[in-house]
């Protein structure tokens, strides 16, 4: 029998990783237009209510929008590593 | 070794070892595809890091070069992180010399106006306060270097040195010596020091000042990645875009002529995104490090007055 268990395994966890690597992908994708839709949301009935500060409102909503998103890329750099390992 | 079992593992190990062999043999097929032709893996080359240049004229070899054991070659991020630097220090040296004169200045002095003014007026001075403006230099070439270097990232045949996660791991580096400078400067070494222990009782002293030194460097790590990972994901995402139209063009070239209208369009929509984005990661970088500057240095008016309650 060629298949000896270290090989089994590695190509068992292979196959494990690229599946990872997607579910972790959506996931990610799910958390960070869930967080950033909530923002944009709170940010729109701002400006809405007080047009003055709408100026104010954007420049916050893009730092926040910009954290957020660094977020999400630590996820993406992980299921990168897990997909082409 | 079987008899230990109370049934026949026999013809399951078997089945086991055959259904192993067909894993190892998928497996190992589908590696040789990948090593070989995996449109994902070639379309990664032009995201990557390389050791030779592309020009309208042909393929630059560039040298490689390894020094005291470590790979310094001359890769294509290196080359355009220096045509940034070098194009930076020319092209402001040149509009800084050319308004000295008048108060106003004319011209693409104007366009760098508007934006040292920006940074000095919404991100070093709430950020820091007036004696925020001793850091402003730094914060200005942090500012207009990262945007640079995105910016050559959306030309044809450029790169993107900020794509590349030690160039930005340099940048980190430099932004954490400035924020514990800054904090230093302004605290004195000795409060700086006291700042660690956290004004927990000094019991907890051996547990608290190592994870408040590993807490220094999250920040820094943390402005490492996002400014990595933006840049290097929006290239992936326009390179995927245009690979759709080789996809398309290997199942028929008809197809791949149909495709190519809709993906140039959606490519086009990226770029200006990914426009967007260089701008706003510049901004972003410029303006977390000004912030964490700017909280080392208040430390030491609210030390004065009130005790520490973390």
């Amino acid at each position: 029998m060629e298949a000896n268990p270290i090989e089994v395994a590695k190509a068992v966890a292979a196959q494990w990783g690229y599946l990872a690597a997607g579910f972790g992908a959506a996931i990610t994708v799910v958390g960070a237009g869930l967080g950033i839709g909530k923002l944009a949301a709170a940010a729109m009935e701002a400006s809405g209510r007080q047009p003055e500060v709408a100026g104010q409102v954007r420049t916050s909503m893009l730092i926040a929008a910009a954290l957020i998103e660094g977020v999400t890329f630590f996820a993406l750099a992980i299921c990168i590593i897990l997909a082409t390992k | 070794m079987a008899s230990f079992f109370l049934f026949d593992t026999q013809p399951a190990i078997h089945a086991a070892a055959d259904s192993a062999a067909v894993i190892v043999d998928t497996a190992r097929v589908s590696a040789a595809h990948e090593e070989s032709e995996n449109l994902f893996t070639h379309l990664l080359k032009h995201v990557q890091d390389a050791h030779e240049l592309e020009t309208p004229f042909g393929r630059i070899e560039l040298p490689h070069l390894h020094l005291f054991g470590v790979d310094m070659s001359i890769t294509k991020h290196v080359v355009f992180l220096w045509l940034a630097a070098v194009l930076l220090v020319i092209i402001l040296a040149l509009v800084a010399r050319k308004n000295k004169k008048h108060a106003v200045p004319t011209g693409f002095g104007n366009l760098i106006e508007i934006f040292v003014v920006f940074v000095r007026d919404e991100i070093a001075i709430p950020n820091m306060g007036p004696g925020g403006l001793k850091y402003l230099p730094y914060l200005l070439t942090t500012f207009f270097f990262i945007l640079l270097m995105n910016l050559l990232g959306l030309v044809p045949y450029g790169a993107s040195a900020t794509g590349n996660v030690s160039v930005t791991a340099g940048l980190a580096v430099i932004a954490y010596i400035m924020i514990q400078a800054s904090a230093i400067r302004t605290q004195g070494i000795v409060h700086y020091f006291a700042h660690f222990t956290g004004g927990v009782h000094w019991i907890l002293w051996p547990i608290m000042i190592p994870i408040e030194i590993l807490g220094t460097f999250t920040k820094a790590f943390a402005l490492c990645v996002r400014l990595f990972a933006n840049m290097t994901a929006g290239h992936i995402v326009i390179v995927s875009l245009l690979g759709l139209i080789f996809v398309f063009g290997k199942l028929s070239p008809a197809l791949g002529y149909t495709v190519s209208l809709p993906s140039v369009l959606f490519t086009l929509g990226i770029d200006l995104l990914e426009l967007f984005v260089a701008f706003l990661q510049a901004y972003i970088f410029t303006m977390l490090t000004s912030l964490f500057m700017g909280l080392g240095m208040q430390e030491e008016s609210h030390n004065a007055h009130e005790e520490h309650a973390h």
